[in-house]
């Protein structure tokens, strides 16, 4: 740049004006070609390392759903009785709802930070559609919050007595179920990321919405114990997987504008 | 009728706490829903009318 | 067909049309409700099982309907202020809210009322009750987070945005409730699904219904043209019609 400039100025003014235009009508036409080339599968890519990098980089925020996870857990039995035959009837209910409850505490987090340092700006700014990059953050979300606690939870599930056989099913409806819960959590989460206290409002919001998942996902785990087929329970969950993850993106994209822009 | 008298209408049939009390939270509900508009209505007015009332006489005044 | 959207989306257009079919509603809701009520309380006969407890239906179903079918308005008019940006549709969403939550708690209460001669208890983890239950919950969501925010206008989308996914998660949330009451509860008695009604038990009661919806209506008609002032409140066309009216009382 500064070398082309000073080439210019040693020429005429007739053709230094001339010369300039194009230097900089090259530059703009070569900075598009650059963004534009890679398109949505690029942008998708980066805002998925982008936000693994940032959130392993805060290892307490991804502990700490799971720290809760295993408190809540520990509560029940003090609350209710040591007895391994009561805690076995109660377990997959008990389970559930603490791993729900953990996945929803992590909701807040989803797109405060990003909020808050004007990244999130960029991304409405991003030619790429917001829905897939918001996609992409809820991916990021479950990766790090959703899958962890279904892994977790069959550890959990030993404490908690829970009858043998019923692990395995455990483990793939939580990590089929949260996959739901931090879609539509993250509707929840874009609507209340522009107030100041989003965080209980949020819970309201999102609650209601979280029922269908945690009666299909606590009932597979009962089906497993009962000795019942639990394809069906499966089947379903994963149906409300795939209807959030058609519908969902969008209305994610509509909150954040209304947060950003309101 | 499926009631005798008044007595036995009020009675419901033994039954008169429930029925009573669903229908009066119901009634109190809608009547209060009515009246509840009916006051956002009128305040409404009244504050619209007395800002027109007060630039009327503010204009009256400069004249 | 676009002029006439337009037409509707005028709010100065809509205080005069609303004007006009206001009384009608409110004449409709009030015939209806009397008859219905005088008919269900004191004229139906009583049923063969329950008695008169029966009764409360006349209350409970058109607070159920109307719960459900408020909640469905309102994210209608959400969407129809989200694609058209009609203000009008926005306000009637605003004004329907506390309606359909006071509608859905009446269902509840006289649900559970009903609940302590029929089930011998005040509260039933019924399929019906709880999924009102959860209705109401996403009742209360809405109203709260249009009230959260300070500009009305990110207030009136976020709220249009999540009555749009309430409305479409409630058959969800309705056919899973359903499914597990039936998977917890296999035999049991439902309130409202009996073998043939006599004429003289379902016809107060598609009048009590009926009376509900345009209870609804007019109330509605009524609250938006007040919040229309309200939000018009700077506009010419207010201005002259509040001076009209002060003239007028001069």
């Amino acid at each position: 740049m500064h070398s082309s400039l000073h080439s210019s100025s040693q020429q005429g003014p007739s053709e230094q004006g001339s010369s300039h235009r194009s230097d900089i009508s090259q530059q703009i036409s070569a900075v598009p070609l650059r963004e534009y080339k890679g398109g949505l599968l690029i942008a998708v890519k980066a805002t998925l390392v982008r936000d693994l990098t940032l959130l392993l980089r805060r290892r307490g925020e991804v502990l700490n759903p799971l720290v809760f996870f295993a408190l809540v857990i520990t509560l029940f039995p003090i609350a209710i009785s040591p007895d391994p035959e009561l805690l076995a009837v109660i377990a997959p209910g008990l389970l559930w709802v603490a791993a729900l409850l953990a996945a929803l505490l992590s909701l807040d987090s989803l797109f405060r930070s990003d909020y808050d340092d004007g990244s999130l700006e960029q991304l409405l700014l991003a030619p790429q559609p917001l829905a897939a990059l918001s996609l992409a953050k809820v991916a990021v979300h479950w990766l790090l919050t959703g899958l962890p606690l279904a892994l977790m939870a069959p550890i959990l599930g030993i404490m908690l007595a829970l009858p043998a056989g019923s692990y395995g099913v455990l483990a793939l409806s939580l990590a089929l179920g949260t996959a739901s819960l931090s879609l539509i959590g993250a509707i929840g989460a874009a609507l209340t990321v522009g107030l100041a206290r989003g965080g209980v409002l949020l819970s309201l919001l999102v609650l209601p919405l979280y029922i269908p998942v945690l009666i299909f996902g606590a009932g597979a785990v009962q089906a497993a114990i009962l000795g019942d087929g639990v394809g069906a329970h499966l089947a379903i969950l994963g149906a409300l997987l795939a209807a959030s993850l058609m519908l969902a993106p969008w209305a994610i994209a509509a909150s954040l504008r209304i947060s950003i822009n309101g | 009728m499926a009631f005798d008298s008044f007595s036995e209408f009020i009675a419901m049939g033994g039954h008169a706490p429930y029925v009573w009390s669903a229908w009066g939270v119901t009634a109190l509900l809608l009547l209060a829903s009515v009246w509840h508009a009916r006051a956002e209505q009128r305040q409404l007015l009244k504050s619209l009318k007395r800002r027109v009332r007060r630039e009327n006489s503010s204009r009256g005044n400069a004249q | 067909m676009w002029a006439f959207i337009h037409k509707l989306g005028s709010p100065k257009w809509f205080y005069g049309i609303s004007a006009k079919l206001q009384p009608w509603f409110w004449v409709a809701a009030a015939l209806l409700i009397v008859t219905g009520s005088l008919w269900g309380l004191a004229f139906a006969p009583a049923d063969y099982q329950q008695g008169n407890s029966f009764r409360i239906i006349y209350v409970h179903v058109p607070a159920a309907f109307l719960a459900q079918s408020i909640f469905i308005a309102m994210a209608v008019s959400g969407l129809v202020f989200m694609v058209w940006k009609i203000k009008v549709a926005d306000m009637a969403a605003a004004v329907m809210a506390p309606l359909g939550a006071a509608m859905t708690f009446v269902a509840l209460f006289s649900g559970a009322v009903w609940g302590v001669p029929t089930w011998g208890t005040w509260w039933m983890w019924d399929a019906r009750l709880t999924s009102m239950l959860i209705l109401l919950f996403l009742y209360l969501g809405v109203i709260a987070l249009r009230g959260a925010f300070t500009s009305r206008d990110s207030a009136s989308r976020a709220a249009s945005v999540l009555a749009m996914v309430g409305v479409i998660n409630i058959p969800i949330i309705k056919y899973s409730v359903n499914w597990w009451y039936t998977l917890h509860q296999p035999a049991s008695f439902t309130l409202t699904s009996r073998p043939a009604m006599p004429t003289e038990m379902w016809l107060p009661l598609v009048m009590m219904v009926l009376g509900f919806y345009s209870f609804f209506i007019a109330l509605t008609l009524m609250r938006t043209r007040s919040e229309i002032l309200r939000r018009e409140a700077n506009k010419r066309w207010v201005q002259d019609l509040v001076k009209d009216q002060v003239e007028e009382a001069r």
